[in-house]
Parts: C-alpha cells; structure tokens; sequence
C-alpha cells in the first residue's frame, strides 16, 4: 500500500483526486454511484452572488477526445448555497470542501468570499479568474496581471482559509499571470480552466454552440494544461493544482511529476460517473509500481 | 453497466431499432432514457427506452449525426457500456382514464413502453403518430397489437391522414396527453389540446446524469434539467423556447 495522502495549503487529503468544480455538481448525483467520501476533496459548482441562470441552449458540443461547454455557471447564489446546498452536502461528503466562486464584478468575489469563508465544511476557496462562458467577468479577470493580482489582493483580504487562484489558459504567458497571483497573497494556483473553442453545424453553417464559443476539456487538452502545469510549477512556490483532460491514474502522475501537488478531474466524471474512483484504486498500484513508498514523493520529478 | 447487442435493424428511412441484452433492473419508467458509451467518441449518447423486459432493452434511433452514424453498424455480439435508469419519465399514475399518447417521428419510441403501462395499469390510451412521409412511419402495427386506437398523420399526406399530429385531435376521445416529439409539434399540441398533460423534451447533453448543466432548460419553477428533473414536464411548468 503506497501512501496517497498529499499536504495541500494546509489540509492533508487523503489522497490526491479531487472533482473539478462544474463537472461535479455538489457531489449528490455522484454520491448514488459510489461513496464519494473517497476523495481528497471536490471543487463544488462555480458560485456567484446572485443566481444565474446561465447561458442559452445548446450548451454542449463534441470534439475528438474531448468536448465543450458554455453553461456559463448556472448557478443558485451564494445564499442558497450556504442555506441549503452546503447542509446537503454533509449528508454525503464528511471531508472538507473547496469552494469554487466567481463574479462578475471584484465586488462580487469580495462579498461571496467573505461569507463562504464562514463555512466550517470549506477547506479551501478556489478564485474563479477563467470562466470563459460569463459577459463581463470570468475570464476577463485572468487575462491580466494586474486585474488578477487585485482580485486576488481583494479577497484574501477578507478571508482567513486558503486561497487557491483558478487561471485560464487562454493567455499568452500564464506564468506572468501566476507569478502576479502568488505575489497578490494566492496561497495556491489550480490550472487549467477550458480551453476557448468552437465548432460549426456544416448542414446549417452556424455555431453548434448557442453562445458561439465555449470551454474545451477533455483529454484532447491535457499535454497542453500538462505543459502550463510544468511551466507554473517551476515558476512559483506556492502549491498548484493540475487540471486538464486528465482521466486516468496515469494521467494524475503525470500531473504530479510536472509539479502539481494535487490533481482535479473534471470532463472525465461527465463520461463515466466513477472515473474518480477508478483512478484512486488504480493510483495506489501504480504508484507502487513505479517505486514510490509516498505519492508526494513524484511531485516535481520531472525537471 | 455492459450490455450486448443482439439485433440492430432498419425499422424505417434511417430508423433502426437495436435490441441489447443486460441488467435493465433501474429502468423503471417509462419516458426514461439511457446513455450510451460508443467507441472513439467522447462523449455518451442519450436514447429514449422504447421498451424492456428482465433482460433485454430496446432502443429506436435515427441516424442524424456520427454517434448514432457508429450506432447503426454495430452487430450482434458488441458489448457497449450504458449508463441505465436516466431521467424521470411519464407518470402513469396520472389521474386519467383516456389518455392520448402523441408522438412525433423520433419521439414516438418511449410512448410504446408508456402504452403498454397505462394499459397495465387499466387506463384505455389511444395513440396519435405523426411523421414527414410514408417512408419515416414505423411503430404503427405495434401499436395496434396492443389494442389501442392508432392515427398515423403525415406532413405530405403520404401515408395516414394529412398533415401534423394535431389535426388529428378530433378524431380521438382523451382527458389527459403524453407527447413527446420535437419542439413545434409538442407546442402546437400543448395550444391545441385542452386538457393536461405531459411532454418529453430533448437537449443536447453532457452527461446525462444531473452534473453537469448543460441540457438546463427554463420552466415556470426555475431551471431544470432535462436530463434529471426531466426529460418530461408537466404541461403547467413548461416554458416555450420558440
């Protein structure tokens, strides 16, 4: 049995795999396919101050070895999630959660910050600076050190749990972004979010997508996040989390190796409800095999 | 959850019917669907259950786009993963004696195993099949082998009688209608018909399981998923998107 556990600002999972937020939900209908309290943690569904309803249909479209997404954070508020989703998740998920916020406005990350950060069950917020489904906001936030240092500034000023800044990987140089991040108070990075795509309806001559463009994700884009894992990684001393496309235990090592600390699966789950499950119990094998006793002794390996 | 293919047959113009063999315990309602994983695309394909029994599942699907393009060539014998037990089909427990069962071109699939339960459960439905022409119309004998009342309409008066499935409302005695087809006729049916009912929808899908979002539709009580609240309505919750 190697030891999956992994430190991760300050929590200790139980091992490395953790949901990434909108491909999870709140973990309930994962919760009816296996006993999801196997998790390190999971990344709950994007949450802003007020309700959103998100964005027109159709909201999702096919690619090789992937797909894309333009939900655009449908969401119950903030309010709602404190009152009635946050209590609900107890009933399933006994370990701390990570809360995934965004907004519109740095107003809005401020406000939801300060009142999820009341939350016994959140472990960890994760900053939201990369939607590219939402007007306005989202994305526009990661797109510009400055912009992502001051929302970063802003809303570890009003929180006292770890901080963990989401970034988008459509820049040209994301290690500027990171390095702005760490600089601002980040207390960690999780990278990355979709992938700005698009697909045609050739029989029609229009955009599959009824909001034009949306995220890609999938494994068709995990060399690409591996690859800005490796760069960040190497760029910061804050821990990073790693997210693209990954979907197997092999994957998570690799993930790992690039530098990432811990790893998030997101499409993955929408394809096959127990893929979170099936990486953790293939995880420990592996790790084995490849001569590790502790799976935080690969971080970082690869130079 | 594996399944194998048993038989896969042309029922219509580009309509097949595909019978697979497996655990079909969590498909209870009718009007639910399941998800299909199909080798070397990403992602799973939703299909309305058509009917099944202890062990076999039948599925009726037109081939309009690569995955069910990849669906009609499987053979007997391929083993496919399928995700069962999805959405939250009709209820036929509705408090109705004559219930019209209306269906459009591919919606009329779940309405055969909706039939066949609001028969078992003492309700007299007739049923109303609407297609584009003679060569889309399938399903019509095996409605009547069940006994109930069956209109088949065309849109070009090829086959049946002429014109959409709502001209043929006055042909039929009902208190209540399930529908399920695409957007315009379930519409027309709901401004036309006069009494409750239910209607089945579709949208494109992630997951098909209620994580993802992406099939969230608005209604009278907020957004929904159709995959997970749906992917049938109750004709007092509905709101039109054309």
């Amino acid at each position: 049995m190697a030891d999956l556990s992994v430190k991760l600002c300050g929590l200790t999972l139980d091992n490395p795999v953790i949901p990434a937020s909108g491909c999870f939900g709140y973990g309930k209908e994962f919760s009816e396919y296996y006993d999801i309290n196997i998790l390190g943690s999971f990344s709950f569904k994007g949450t802003t101050r007020y309700p959103k309803d998100g964005n027109e249909q159709p909201r999702i479209a096919e690619c090789y070895s992937g797909m894309l997404n333009s939900v655009g954070l449908q969401n119950p508020g903030i309010h709602r999630v404190i009152e009635h989703e946050l209590p609900e998740m107890k009933k399933y998920f006994n370990k701390k959660v990570i809360a995934n916020i965004s907004g519109d406005k740095i107003e809005d990350y401020v406000y939801v910050a300060s009142l999820i950060d009341k939350e016994e069950q959140v472990g960890i917020i994760e900053v939201n600076i990369s939607c590219p489904n939402i007007h306005g906001g989202g994305m526009a936030f990661g797109t510009d050190p400055a912009v992502a240092a001051e929302v970063t500034a802003r809303v570890k000023e009003v929180t006292t749990k770890p901080i963990v800044i989401k970034l988008t990987p459509n820049v040209t140089d994301i290690v500027t972004i990171a390095k702005a991040c760490e600089k601002a108070g980040a207390d960690g990075l999780s990278l990355i979010n979709t992938v700005q795509g698009m697909r045609i309806n050739i029989k029609t001559g229009k955009p599959v997508l009824g909001r034009k463009m949306g995220g890609m994700s999938g494994p068709a884009v995990f060399p690409l996040a591996l690859r800005m894992v490796y760069q960040v990684a190497n760029a910061v001393s804050i821990p990073v989390i790693g997210m693209g496309g990954v979907s197997s235990a092999s994957d998570v090592v690799e993930m790992m190796m690039a530098g990432a600390t811990a790893v998030q699966v997101g499409a993955a789950n929408l394809v096959n409800p127990y893929a979170c499950k099936e990486i953790i119990e293939e995880l420990d094998g592996l790790i084995t095999k490849l001569g590790y006793e502790k799976i935080s002794d690969i971080i970082g390996v690869c130079k | 959850m594996i399944f194998t293919v048993k038989t896969n047959e042309k029922i219509a113009k580009d309509v097949y019917r595909m019978t697979l063999v497996g655990d079909t315990s969590k498909i209870i309602s009718p009007g639910g669907f399941v998800e299909l994983e199909l080798p070397g695309l990403y992602l799973r394909r939703p299909i309305s259950v058509c009917d099944v029994t202890a062990d076999t599942l039948t599925l009726i699907y037109k081939v309009v786009g690569v995955g069910t393009d990849a669906m009609c060539k499987y053979e007997n014998g391929v083993e496919l993963d399928v995700l069962t037990g999805l959405g939250n089909g009709f209820n036929v427990d509705a408090d109705t004696k004559n219930p019209l069962l209306v269906g459009g071109g591919v919606g009329v699939p779940p309405l055969y195993m909706l039939c066949k339960r609001l028969i078992e459960n003492g309700a007299s439905p007739s049923v109303i099949l609407g297609f584009n022409t003679k060569d889309d119309v399938f399903y019509k004998e095996e409605f009547e082998a069940l006994g109930v009342k069956v209109t088949v309409t065309t849109a070009d008066g090829s086959f049946g009688t002429k014109g959409f499935v709502t001209d043929a409302l006055d042909a039929h005695t009902y208190d209540y209608t399930y529908a399920c087809g695409p957007l315009p006729m379930l519409k027309a049916l709901y401004e036309r018909s006069g009494v409750d009912g239910e209607y089945s929808f579709e949208a494109r899908m992630g997951c098909g399981f209620g994580a993802c979002m992406g099939c969230s539709i608005p209604t009278k009580n907020g957004m929904k998923r159709v995959c997970k609240e749906g992917p049938v309505f109750k004709k007092e919750e509905i709101v039109w998107q054309i």
